[in-house]
């Protein structure tokens, strides 16, 4: 049994605003080949598999068992999925290193957004005796947050503006990223609403995409090329009343970040915010100040595919962490309307 | 092999369904109290009153039994503006959703607010709720809220308390195939059967699919003939809704020549319980004037009058 655990490969696909196909095995097929390569892993070494989705997105019932073929599921292995953010099948794989039932595991999330109508279909996670039936959509629930938040003086429409701009000029440097570029905060605060306090420069787009991650313990890690160590994994929840809370605090990131001891001394996070209000709330909940570096993929603002956009921050902070930009950086993942359920991951060099 | 494709083939899809939930005993007084048009809301150990309400007490866990009356008026405490409303929400204008925590209570409930135009709301602002003309006991019982204060007075009623809520679902969906399902369907089309074969096991799959033993996209087209051997097969003598055939009848596994794993189809032309392992069967298919990009193109499949198969044959295709 090891206690030692690191991230040792990532790959994603292209954001993009529609991908073809709805099963996601094709898009799936490459990722997972390239995060195996990066980590030196033949598919046969990988001793669990665990991957996040959900059928509402695709349509259709079981959609992830016939996603199932593109891990080569003949003749059988040990297989898991969680009906959530892949960031949470990460979650699963860690423990199930930790606990010495596997030595390496590969973790996959894919999502077509673009199949339905997002927005509409998220408002069946809400509850389903009093808030489901009237199918609040995800972007105007997002909006009741952020009005929230703007009332308490906690954000502002410009703080939120400059998000999306230093986001999108950020992602420029990632070739994943669906959104990016050069814009002027005075231009985005002049566009209209698309649910106020919202504007379109504030919601992240509707991906379609998929991404994957290689875990590895202790010694088995340090034979692979790169590796980033997680010193601490943890996910909490708040009620899902959204009027149960203060909808400008989010204490489950708070305990999150307290349970997988965030440290003080960070030097990148990568929150999955998919509104830009989302990442100020989360700043100040997981206590980050000004020093630390936040999204330099862009985040999901410059692309959101769903069930794998929260894995994707984790893979980005490994990244970070690997190329030696940073020291310690931490990845972040949150499931649920307005920031219900979060994932912290922090990741260290050696 | 792949040469220049013609786009992915792509659908509507709608799926529909009614969810039927048991309410329990603290959301079927709430619900059989909207019907009266009456909201009730939980009261916690610490005095707090929650509504909608909570089932259990989130810091004791004590079961909640407490309800208690509040005011079919309140405050706004957070909202937006929706000026295209969705499928399925309260009001078919624009309109604003809003947190609304009703006087007498301690939480915020969400909910459509009618207010016309955007300017008119505003966080503290005051509203009460207009009630659906024909209640269920639903929380679509509150049709929405309205600017002002006041609300039509409760009803006492006899009925039975309410005890399942049924809420509609309906999703529409654009379903995309794959490059390789749509070249299969298009030659499905042509009363052709295509496969493809893996590059690593030479496996033939139809139709064509990504290999589930090596993980990798199947590459070389292969015909595949539209006769073959029923390698396994049930006999449905159950009848259900939206079935096009009387039982009993029979769907069977089919591996046709030249492929490597079986196609499901149903078996006619013989009384149910002939059908066996290893019969040999051939496609029978529909009007050629009606074929379509759809495996409905084959009716059923038939029996040949061929000598069966020997086990060993298909053995390893079950
Ligand atoms: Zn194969």
């Amino acid at each position: 049994m090891s206690t030692e655990v690191a991230v040792i490969g990532f790959a994603q696909a292209p954001c993009l605003p529609s991908a073809g196909t709805t099963s996601g095995v094709e898009t799936l097929v490459p990722v997972l080949g390239r995060a195996l390569a990066e980590a030196r892993l033949d598919r046969r070494e990988v001793d669990f598999w665990c991957s996040g989705s959900s059928d509402y997105l695709a349509g259709r019932a079981f959609s992830f068992v016939n996603a199932v073929d593109a891990i080569g599921a003949y003749p059988p292995i040990c297989e898991s999925h969680v009906e959530m953010d892949a960031a949470w099948a990460c979650y699963e794989a860690y423990v199930q290193i930790l606990a010495g039932e596997a030595e390496t595991a590969l973790v996959y999330g894919f999502g077509k957004s673009s199949a339905g109508q997002l927005r509409r279909v998220l408002a069946l996670q809400l509850d389903p005796y009093t808030v489901a039936p009237l199918w609040p959509d995800s972007v105007s629930v997002a909006a009741v947050q952020a009005r929230c938040a703007v009332d308490a003086g906690v954000v502002s429409e410009r703080a939120m503006a400059e998000v999306a701009v230093r986001s999108r000029a950020d992602a420029r440097a990632n070739p994943y990223s669906q959104v990016s570029g050069v814009f002027d905060l005075d231009d985005l605060l002049a566009g209209p609403y698309l649910a106020d306090p919202l504007r379109g420069h504030d919601c992240a787009p509707v991906s379609d995409g998929a991404a994957a991650l290689v875990l590895a313990a202790g010694e088995r890690a340090r034979r692979a090329p790169r590796r980033a160590w997680i010193s601490g994994m943890a996910h909490r929840i708040d009620p899902q009343g959204l009027g149960e809370r203060d909808l400008t605090e989010v204490p489950s990131a708070s305990a999150a970040a307290q349970a997988a001891c965030l440290p003080g001394d960070l030097d990148v996070a990568e929150l999955h915010a998919p509104f830009t209000h989302q990442e100020l709330l989360l700043r100040a909940a997981l206590g980050l100040g000004d020093r630390v570096r936040i999204n330099p993929s862009g985040g999901a603002l410059c692309g959101n595919p769903m069930f794998s956009a929260g894995l994707a921050r984790i893979g980005a902070a490994a990244g970070e962490v690997m190329s030696g930009r940073a020291r310690t950086a931490a990845g972040h993942a949150t499931s649920g309307p307005a920031l219900q359920q979060n994932l912290v991951c922090v990741l260290e060099a050696s | 092999m792949n040469g220049v494709d013609a786009p992915p083939l792509s659908a509507p899809l709608t799926i529909s369904f009614d969810y039927t939930r048991s309410l329990g005993p603290v959301l079927s007084r709430f619900m059989t109290g909207l019907r009266e048009r009456r909201v009730l809301g939980s009261r916690t150990a610490d005095g707090r009153v929650h509504v909608p309400p909570l089932e259990y007490d989130p810091a004791t866990h004590a079961p909640l039994t407490d309800l208690v009356e509040v005011a079919a008026t309140g405050t706004v405490t957070g909202w937006t503006w929706t000026d295209r409303p969705l499928d399925g929400q309260p009001l078919d204008r624009p309109f604003g959703w809003a947190l609304i925590r009703l006087d007498g209570a301690d939480t915020a409930l969400l909910h459509a607010v009618d207010a016309g135009r955007p300017e008119r709301m505003r966080t503290g602002m005051r509203v009460r709720i207009r009630w659906a003309a024909e209640r269920t006991g639903h929380i679509r019982d509150i049709a929405c809220f309205e600017p002002g204060e006041g609300s039509a007075d409760p009803l006492r009623l006899a009925d039975e308390p309410v005890t399942v809520m049924t809420t509609p679902i309906r999703l529409s969906y654009t379903h995309t195939t794959s490059a390789d399902e749509s070249r299969y369907l298009r030659a499905l089309a042509e009363g052709r059967l295509l496969g493809q074969r893996c590059p690593v096991c030479r496996k033939v799959y139809v139709p064509p699919r990504v290999c589930p033993a090596d993980g990798v996209p199947t590459e070389t087209e292969v015909a595949v003939r539209d006769r073959g051997t029923v390698t396994t097969f049930c006999v449905v003598n159950v009848p259900f809704a939206g079935q096009r055939l009387e039982p009993p009848y029979v769907v069977a596994q089919i591996l046709l020549d030249g492929a490597d794993i079986p196609v499901p189809h149903l078996i006619l032309g013989l009384p149910a319980d002939q059908v066996r392992m290893g019969m040999r069967v051939a496609a029978v298919w529909r009007d050629r004037a009606s074929w379509t990009t759809t495996p409905e193109n084959i009716a059923h499949f038939r029996p040949t009058g061929e000598p069966d198969a020997p086990y060993e044959s298909f053995q390893d295709h079950l």
